[in-house]
């Protein structure tokens, strides 16, 4: 048996030894890849032995795009190391306390973010109550019960208002939800529903519920599709046995596909408010803009992210910048928090369903 | 002999009714949410296109009582701004991508930055906005065209990596390792072979990256800022479509609105181009390399 010599090649890092060119006169055979000392190589073995291909090579590209991927993590760190560099003086005045003072006075130099926080919270949750229902019956719909032409062009069509920009929802709120709440809807919640108290006072037509509504139509494709591919995780083993039990379809639905998803869906409304928790231009336009916590739904309002869009760029003193860079980092941690939350359980669900680019 | 007792026919009616009713529902929230989107676009239409004309395309912003002026500084300038973010973020984007996809298969790490990328999509803009002006906009103590593309690139940079790695991962093990056989060496693989393969994936990975951030103010409200003329420095304040926009429609004059709505419509028009480009290539050029 002819003694096949492997020496060490340059390529010594990769998974798969190249033999050398063999020196036996009884593997003359190889004459192609004979090459005694350099000379006449076949075109392939002098590519691969001119470009790179050592190990240094290999690992310098490797480091490299291990570089470009910690930048992910570099980015998070910045972002958080900066707004605390900058809002270390208002942190320092003002303390916990910052949070749950209502006051927001920038002559005398008070501030307390307790009217934002309940804003931002208000419409938040006032948008996931509008958007849910909404949501799942699009996703329902479009997974279940859409004859099957029919599914491509509705959900491109749901997917259509994901990719509407936030001033562009912004402006139409202005020029035509404003007005449509202040004569149609306003007056006809005040005469059905004004009795519970929420709706009471002037109504503007801007205010805590136009923005809450701006805000559901905003979240609503991010839920829906996110629903879809929770749904379409879910095996179709399920839904046949529940089918052969007896069951009608929405029982199908509800039995086999709905309860298996249940952690899905939760995460894929806390993404609908993480979104919602940080939309900025659409709500700065439409909500008011006056830090005032009252319980019509008709008042002024104002949020964590509208009171930076309208006074950071005017902001005089530094105390007052740094209580508005205080209330950036406050949102930061508090939609990292939420959304870490919600992507830990769409994973959970959808771990060994297909991947979708959504 | 009866198969069904009254108690059963009428259990089946009730369950009946409540899936036709459920069904009706469903088909009433779809219609309720595809009415604010035909109502939106149609609105921009009959609004915008009467003020689309030359002057909207080529002129700069007239003084206050003027009309005929138009938004040519401000789609230039974000044409500016997109240009320098994508030549910032898409590089990187890409890069985190092919290293979750090639070297960190399996690895902690990888699944550490897939989670973070993933989170960091969720972060709002405006916060992205507000520290890249505490970091480049007080340290130059202006604002500036190169902070408002900083800050769309880091708000591209995780989008485009998440797309990029799951392209990569619909490339067949078999071309890599065919690849590797022949003695290719791994950094030439990861760019010849599994980047080409997956190439119109991430060309409309990053094309949705793009359309997204085509549409982003917060970040620009504090870094580009806007500017009423012409500019092309990269070292001074630039105008943005979706900064214009917002300043005209919160504006109390007639001619500004005007012009608003004719800016969203170019807008809307630009990104649901690159969407509707996208949803084609996806499904034509993704799958291609797929087994």
């Amino acid at each position: 048996m002819p003694s096949t010599r492997m020496t060490p090649d340059r390529e010594s890092s990769s998974p798969l030894p190249v033999p050398s060119p063999l020196p036996n006169p009884e593997a003359s055979a190889a004459d192609a890849t004979e090459a005694p000392s350099g000379t006449n190589l076949s075109p392939i073995r002098e590519f691969l032995s001119k470009r790179g291909s050592g190990s240094f090579a290999d690992n310098s590209f490797a480091g490299a795009m291990l570089l470009c991927a910690c930048s992910i993590f570099a980015i998070v760190l910045f972002i958080f190391g900066i707004l605390v560099i900058h809002s270390k003086l208002s942190l320092v005045q003002f303390g916990w306390k910052f949070f749950t003072r209502q006051a927001w006075d920038p002559v005398s130099g008070d501030f307390g973010a307790l009217p934002f926080i309940y804003g931002t919270l208000a419409t938040s949750l006032l948008a996931l109550c509008m958007a849910v229902p909404l949501a799942l019956g699009v996703a329902v719909f479009l997974t279940e019960l859409c004859p099957r032409p029919l599914r491509a062009p509705i959900s491109f069509l749901t997917e259509l208002l994901a990719a509407i920009p936030s001033v562009v929802y912004g402006l139409w709120a202005v020029f035509v939800l404003v007005p449509l709440m202040r004569d149609l809807i306003g007056p006809f919640l005040y005469k059905t529903l004004g009795w519970t108290g929420f709706f009471e006072g002037p109504n503007f037509g801007v205010g805590l519920l136009t923005a809450s509504m701006i805000l559901a139509i905003m979240i609503l494709p991010i839920i829906s599709s996110l629903t879809r591919d929770i749904m379409n995780a879910v095996p179709n083993s399920q839904r046949e046995a529940v089918l052969a039990l007896g069951a009608t379809r929405w029982e199908m639905i509800r039995i086999g596909v709905l309860r298996n998803s249940r952690i899905g869906i939760v995460g894929a409304v806390m993404l609908g408010l993480g979104r919602a928790l940080g939309e900025t231009m659409a709500v700065t336009m439409v909500i008011g803009n006056h830090p005032d916590i009252s319980k019509s739904l008709f008042a002024p309002g104002y949020t964590l992210a509208s009171v930076i869009a309208n006074e950071f760029s005017e902001a005089t003193g530094d105390l007052y910048l740094s209580s508005l860079i205080e209330i950036g980092l406050a949102l930061f941690l508090v939609t990292i928090v939420v959304n870490a939350i919600a992507r830990l359980m769409v994973w959970a669900v959808t771990r060994n369903a297909p991947a979708r680019v959504n | 002999m009866d198969f069904e007792s009254a108690s059963m026919r009428r259990n089946k009616a009730r369950r009946t009714a409540t899936n036709y009713l459920v069904s009706g529902l469903c088909i009433l929230a779809t219609v309720l949410v595809i009415l604010p989107l035909i109502a939106i676009l149609f609105y921009l239409i009959y609004k915008g296109a009467s003020s689309l004309n030359l002057a909207f395309f080529t002129r700069i912003p007239a003084p206050v009582g003027e009309s005929g002026g138009g938004m040519a500084n401000s789609i230039v300038g974000s044409g500016i701004i997109l240009l320098l973010a994508s030549l910032m973020g898409i590089p990187v984007g890409i890069a985190a991508g092919v290293y979750l996809a090639e070297f960190g298969r399996g690895k902690t790490l990888a699944t550490a930055v897939r989670f973070t990328a993933d989170v960091l999509n969720g972060v709002p803009s405006i916060v992205m906005g507000i520290s890249i002006y505490s970091l480049i906009v007080v340290q130059q103590k202006h604002f500036s065209a190169l902070a408002g593309g900083v800050a769309l690139a880091i708000m591209m940079v995780p989008t485009i990596t998440r797309t990029t790695e799951e392209m990569l991962a619909t490339v067949p093990h078999a071309i890599r390792e065919a690849a590797l056989g022949l003695g290719v060496p791994k950094w030439r693989t990861a760019i010849s072979v599994s980047l080409r393969t997956a190439s119109p994936g991430i060309i409309t990975g990053c094309m949705l990256a793009f359309a997204r951030v085509a549409g982003e103010t917060a970040p620009l409200l504090f870094t580009a800022f806007g500017n009423q003329f012409w500019n092309f420095k990269l070292s001074e304040p630039i105008a943005a479509l979706p900064l214009q926009i917002y300043v005209y429609a919160i504006s109390p004059y007639d001619e500004w609105h005007r012009l608003a709505w004719a800016g969203s419509l170019v807008l809307i028009v630009l990104i649901m181009v690159s969407v509707t480009l996208v949803r084609i290539f996806a499904n034509r050029g993704a799958l291609k390399g797929g087994s």
